[in-house]
């Protein structure tokens, strides 16, 4: 069993995500229902496949709580970033880590989450039984189905709690995918384009779900996108990445609830997109 | 196979309670043809009894008790077969598409193995166990083990990697993968691997019944054959047919209700 495993996920993962959780089960007992979002520093991280540098030195500092979203070409290297984050591979120069300025402080599997663009349900479980996967160690433990619940609730899904995942709609299963990411109230929480499969108003509303998610729970957010409409509708902060490298770093004010298609949020996108146009004319 | 089946029925004919008669009208029509033909001697009892004649002659093998010794006889050795191969089968299936280093190291062999069709073995098989009892569960072993075999390893090669992946992101050990992901992700390959297997199990049983053997549905088919009963031949072989009709039903039951999940089982 596991060979196999190991070539479908580097061992790694679980290394790294073990190194961040020295002392996990004493601190999770104390840790308040309504855990905070974590900050998060990426230094001089870099990670090539064979002869593809495809990161070349990210520098990032993230605050706790802070929404950033992440635009760039095709092939540049977000999913990459993405998944190094969330610690699904290796890294092979510099360091990310989380909670570095405040004290040290121990990181649970379950503070960090992914959401995917496919929902990655399992079809064999209900809705309900899907959403109890990601309460990870906790599965067994006695208020998993409230929990579960609530996630499902929070999503807008608690109708669907008995029905099996072939019957959703896309958004729907995207829903359910979000309620599992949530359900054990994650500290950052990563997205890799979760909206890109959707249609234009199935997207609209899954934005405002995650906004108000955000919002509610405090978690540090990170989201890979292709919309760069989307990218200054919802994060605090957009980056650029070009080349491997943070080629921009530029931060959204607009207060929220914000106004779809303002003209602050409109000339923000304009400039965003000139950069990437730009980065394109280029190579 | 049986999810093609499900899907290419339209709606528009289930009707509800027709639709489990339906199936029978053609099995029905051809034996009241068949029994109109023997009557009016178009085919002649000596090619073919009437089915009345095999009827009566289910019958008397019935009162004598040798029907149901012999169903019960060949119904065991099926079933021991089927276990032993098919459990021999699951596991190295299992094993093959878990470890790369088992898959190594025995993958090759097992094909190599595959390729010799297991009812050329007979006359080895004859020399080793004799017509003894073990010679008959060791061919249906045999041939019952490859598409286990195959359809297992398959299965659990094209579990959705994305889904494992998933399933280690949140957490699970080992052995909730294979319970909750890999398993599950399998199972309607592992049942084209049994009803595949179900049709090779009659299959072997027969051949091994009707060369070596001293009891058993096969024997009694050539025991009749060397008596001149052509009914008791007859019935033999439509007993062979409706065993092997169970064996199906019973594993689409057993489908239905294990993937209920999949949208080709869902009540429409
Ligand atoms: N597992 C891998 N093995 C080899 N090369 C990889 C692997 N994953 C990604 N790459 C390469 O790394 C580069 C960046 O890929 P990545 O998926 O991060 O791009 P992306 O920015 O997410 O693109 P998109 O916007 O199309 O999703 C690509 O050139 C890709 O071919
Ligand atoms: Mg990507």
């Amino acid at each position: 069993m596991q060979t196999a495993l190991r070539t479908s996920l580097p061992e790694t993962e679980l290394a790294s995500r073990a190194n961040f959780a020295p002392h996990a089960r004493v601190v999770r007992e104390e840790r308040p229902v309504q855990a905070s979002g974590l900050p998060l520093s990426i230094r001089g991280l870099r990670k090539s496949f064979g002869d593809n540098e495809v990161l070349r030195g990210i520098d990032l500092h993230i605050p706790a709580g802070q929404f950033v979203a992440i635009v760039g070409k095709s092939g540049c290297g977000k999913s990459t970033l993405l998944r190094l984050i969330a610690g699904l591979d290796k890294i092979d120069a510099g360091s990310i880590s989380f909670g570095q300025d405040i004290q040290p402080k121990a990181i649970q599997p379950e503070d960090i989450r992914v959401m995917f663009q496919e929902p990655r349900l399992l079809p064999w479980a209900r809705v309900l039984a899907n959403v109890e996967v990601g309460l990870g160690r906790d599965r067994a433990s006695q208020d998993a189905h409230a929990r579960a619940e609530k996630a499902l609730t929070e999503v807008g899904l608690a109708d669907k709690r008995d029905q099996w995942p072939s019957v959703l709609s896309g958004g729907q299963k995207q829903r359910v995918a979000l309620g599992r990411a949530l359900v054990s109230r994650p500290r950052v929480l990563a997205f890799d384009e979760p909206l890109g499969a959707l249609d234009a108003l199935t997207r609209i509303s899954m934005q405002r779900l995650l906004e108000r998610v955000w919002r509610d729970q405090g978690f540090t957010a990170i989201l890979v996108t292709h919309d760069v409409s989307e990218a200054v509708a919802l994060a605090d902060r957009v980056l650029v990445i070009e080349e491997g490298r943070i080629a921009h770093d530029v931060v959204v004010n607009a207060a929220r609830p914000r106004q779809r298609g303002s003209a602050e949020l409109a000339g923000l996108e304009g400039s965003i997109l000139s950069h990437l146009l730009s980065a394109d004319d280029r190579t | 196979m049986s999810l093609i089946d499900s899907i290419s029925l339209p709606r528009s004919i289930r009707l509800p309670r027709v639709d489990g008669l339906i199936q029978w009208i053609v099995p029905l029509a051809i034996i009241a043809i068949w029994q109109v033909a023997s009557v009016t001697g178009f085919v002649p009892t000596r090619v073919l009894p009437a089915p009345s004649d095999v009827v009566l002659a289910g019958w008397k093998l019935l009162l004598s008790g040798e029907l149901v010794r012999n169903i019960w006889v060949s119904f065991w050795r099926a079933s021991i077969g089927f276990l032993i191969g098919g459990s021999i089968g699951f596991a190295f299936g299992l094993a093959n598409g878990l470890s790369q280093l088992s898959a190594k190291l025995t993958d090759t062999t097992l094909q190599m193995v595959r390729n010799v069709p297991h009812l050329a073995l007979i006359p080895l098989v004859i020399l080793w166990f004799g017509i003894d009892e073990s010679a008959k569960l060791f061919l249906v072993a045999l041939g019952v083990f490859f598409p286990i075999y195959l359809n297992t390893l398959h299965g659990i090669r094209t579990v959705d990697p994305q889904l494992i992946e998933m399933g280690r992101i949140y957490g699970m050990t080992d052995g909730e993968l294979f319970r909750r992901v890999i398993f599950p992700g399998a199972l309607p390959s592992i049942f084209v691997g049994i009803r595949f297997a179900l049709g090779i199990m009659w299959l072997t049983l027969i051949v091994a019944e009707t060369i070596a053997a001293s009891s058993g549905l096969g024997y009694m088919a050539m025991q009749a054959r060397e008596f001149m009963l052509i009914d008791v031949v007859v019935l033999s072989i439509l007993i062979y047919a409706l065993l092997g009709k169970l064996a199906d039903s019973a594993s689409r039951v057993l489908e239905r209700l294990t993937l209920s999940w999949h949208p080709a089982f869902q009540k429409r």
